[in-house]
């Protein structure tokens, strides 16, 4: 439930609590709709593949994927494959929070050399990376660092631009007033650059951790013989279809817990910028 | 006579572009003594923000020679206070924090520095304000921190480029009036650069009109009003007002035919 900001005004009158109980049960009804929507999909799958309506062998069904669930948890595979893909997300997304932030700071500094990379970062940037993985198995081999590598390369280029964007778009007058205060460069981006870029660098993150989660996948499609991305693929190869759904089904989970991560601590931030 | 605490000699600056050069200060020259006030009126563009910049030191003369307490800029050991048109407090940093980044910029978060900011915060109404951010303030007492966080390094010389520009009228008034008088009871040499003919009557002992561009200066005008104790807002009253608002807008309306 969302807090509410205390403000100096009263917010005892009947009708302020009045608003705020519509509010609250507008919300309420959301929810409910919400999981109804769900109940009835899931019961719809379930009733049309006992009764043949659809095909349960390629379709699944909730209980299949249910029971695939239970015997991938008990046999501790499950377990294990999450935590292969969430190490392998969560370490390139480190790697893609340092290297642009540094690779932007250092286009930042010297303007030279930001010019001279440009056309080659929007190349880079453009460039569909699920055709360069197969490239990067070749070069570095079948394994972890070809995966994380994989996961950088899908997030990095972007990240590394859009954040040099933002550093570059600081006010001007802002910079004039730490130089009018005898400031040097470094210490302007100190004071000025970095701060007023928080807020544009979490929202940055929130779209990378989702794309190295794709980077991840990719690799381990191609690469892996452990990771959700390698039971999908040898799922589907094998018509295993339970356990593909499930894995499908956990990297949405992933997904959103990992994006709700960052929008939480967002929001922590909001209240200073 | 006193020795000027800033002395500008025949000083010009060009504005280079790929496209051409662009000539915006024309043989300017002007003293500044200590404790004055002097204002620069002129039509936008005309180069006020540069000859700002240029006493602070952002940018260097073109050619002409600018002498800050008798050295050039570069090896001047005065302070220069420079407030900006809009006040810039930093969002992320509460009202205390943002008048000490001057000192954290030069290390000098010692304790009689620190002691400074207190005085200045409980003189100037901000003690209660130290630890919300800025965006919790008036727009007058946004403008007064930012004239606060100069005033903590001491300045020997004070710039302000339009700094109530941002305000509305009213507001305006009453915070001209209290940053002008801050000024003259800290007894803070000024240059106020404004759009406002009023506002450069009632604060300055000089007014200093330049031409549009290249920024010439078209004419000086000391101020000498007969009321005791001047202050922005009684400046107003004197019998001479009127006719120094004449003087100068006819100086700043004059068609600068010279020049051609
Ligand atoms: N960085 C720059 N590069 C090139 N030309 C510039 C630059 N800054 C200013 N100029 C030009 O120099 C002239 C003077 O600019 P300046 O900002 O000093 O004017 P101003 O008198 O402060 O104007 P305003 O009243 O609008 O603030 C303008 O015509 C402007 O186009
Ligand atoms: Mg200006």
């Amino acid at each position: 439930m969302k807090k509410i900001r205390k403000t100096s005004d009263t917010c005892t009158s009947t009708a302020q609590k009045d608003y705020v109980k519509s509010i609250q049960r507008k919300s309420m009804l959301i929810r409910l709709y919400q999981i109804l929507l769900l109940i009835v999909f899931l019961t719809s799958w379930e009733i049309s593949a006992r009764h043949g309506i659809i095909n349960d062998f390629i379709f699944c069904s909730p209980s299949k994927l249910l029971s695939t669930f239970l015997t991938m948890v008990r046999d501790g595979s499950l377990i294990h494959h999450i935590e292969v893909t969430l190490f392998e997300t969560i370490i390139g997304f480190a790697l893609v929070i340092v290297g642009s932030l540094i690779v932007a700071t250092l286009f930042w500094w010297n303007e030279t050399l930001s010019k001279v990379m440009e056309p080659y970062m929007v190349m880079l940037n453009a460039l569909p990376k699920s055709a360069l993985a197969p490239v990067l198995i070749v070069w570095l081999g079948s394994n972890k660092t070809t995966i994380i590598v994989c996961a950088c390369s899908v997030a990095i280029f972007g990240s590394i631009l859009n954040i040099y964007t933002g550093f570059v778009n600081v006010e001007a007058d802002k910079i004039k007033l730490i130089k009018t205060l005898k400031g040097n460069r470094f210490q302007c981006l100190k004071l000025v650059v970095i701060p007023s870029n928080i807020p544009n660098i979490i929202s940055i993150m929130k779209v990378n951790i989702g794309l190295c989660l794709v980077g991840v996948v990719i690799g381990e499609f191609l690469a892996a013989r452990e990771g959700l991305g390698y039971v999908i693929i040898y799922g589907s190869q094998t018509f295993k279809m339970g356990n593909v759904l499930l894995s499908i089904l956990i990297l949405c989970f992933i997904a959103m817990i990992l994006y709700l991560i960052l929008e939480k601590t967002e929001k922590k931030l909001s209240d200073y910028f | 006579m006193q020795t000027p605490i800033l002395d500008f000699l025949d000083v010009n600056y060009n504005y280079h572009t790929i496209s051409c050069e662009t000539v915006t200060l024309k043989d300017i020259s002007f003293n500044l003594y200590k404790n004055e006030f002097i204002s620069f009126v002129g039509p936008s563009g005309c180069g006020k923000t540069t000859l700002l910049n240029l006493i602070a030191g952002l940018i260097e003369a073109s050619s002409g020679e600018i002498k800050i307490g008798g050295k050039p800029v570069r090896e001047s050991t005065l302070n220069i206070g420079y407030m900006l048109q809009k006040d810039h407090l930093l969002e992320w940093r509460s009202i205390y924090k943002n008048l000490t980044l001057g000192l954290e910029i030069r290390k000098q978060m010692d304790e009689s520095h620190l002691k400074t900011v207190d005085t200045l915060l409980k003189t100037y109404g901000l003690w209660d304000f130290r630890n919300v951010p800025p965006r919790q303030l008036s727009g007058g007492m946004r403008q007064r921190a930012a004239l606060i966080r100069t005033l903590v390094l001491s300045p020997d010389i004070l710039l302000l480029d339009e700094p109530f520009s941002a305000l509305d009228y009213q507001t305006r008034l009453n915070v001209s009036d209290d940053i002008g008088s801050i000024i003259k009871e800290r007894k803070i040499s000024t240059i106020l650069v404004t759009h406002d003919l009023s506002e450069a009557i009632s604060m300055s002992d000089r007014v200093i009109v330049l031409s549009k561009r290249p920024g010439t200066i078209k004419a000086t005008i000391p101020i000498k009003l007969s009321i005791e104790n001047r202050t922005p807002k009684t400046s107003k009253n004197a019998p001479e007002f009127g006719m120094y608002y004449n003087k100068i807008w006819g100086a700043v309306h004059e068609k600068d035919s010279e020049n051609e």
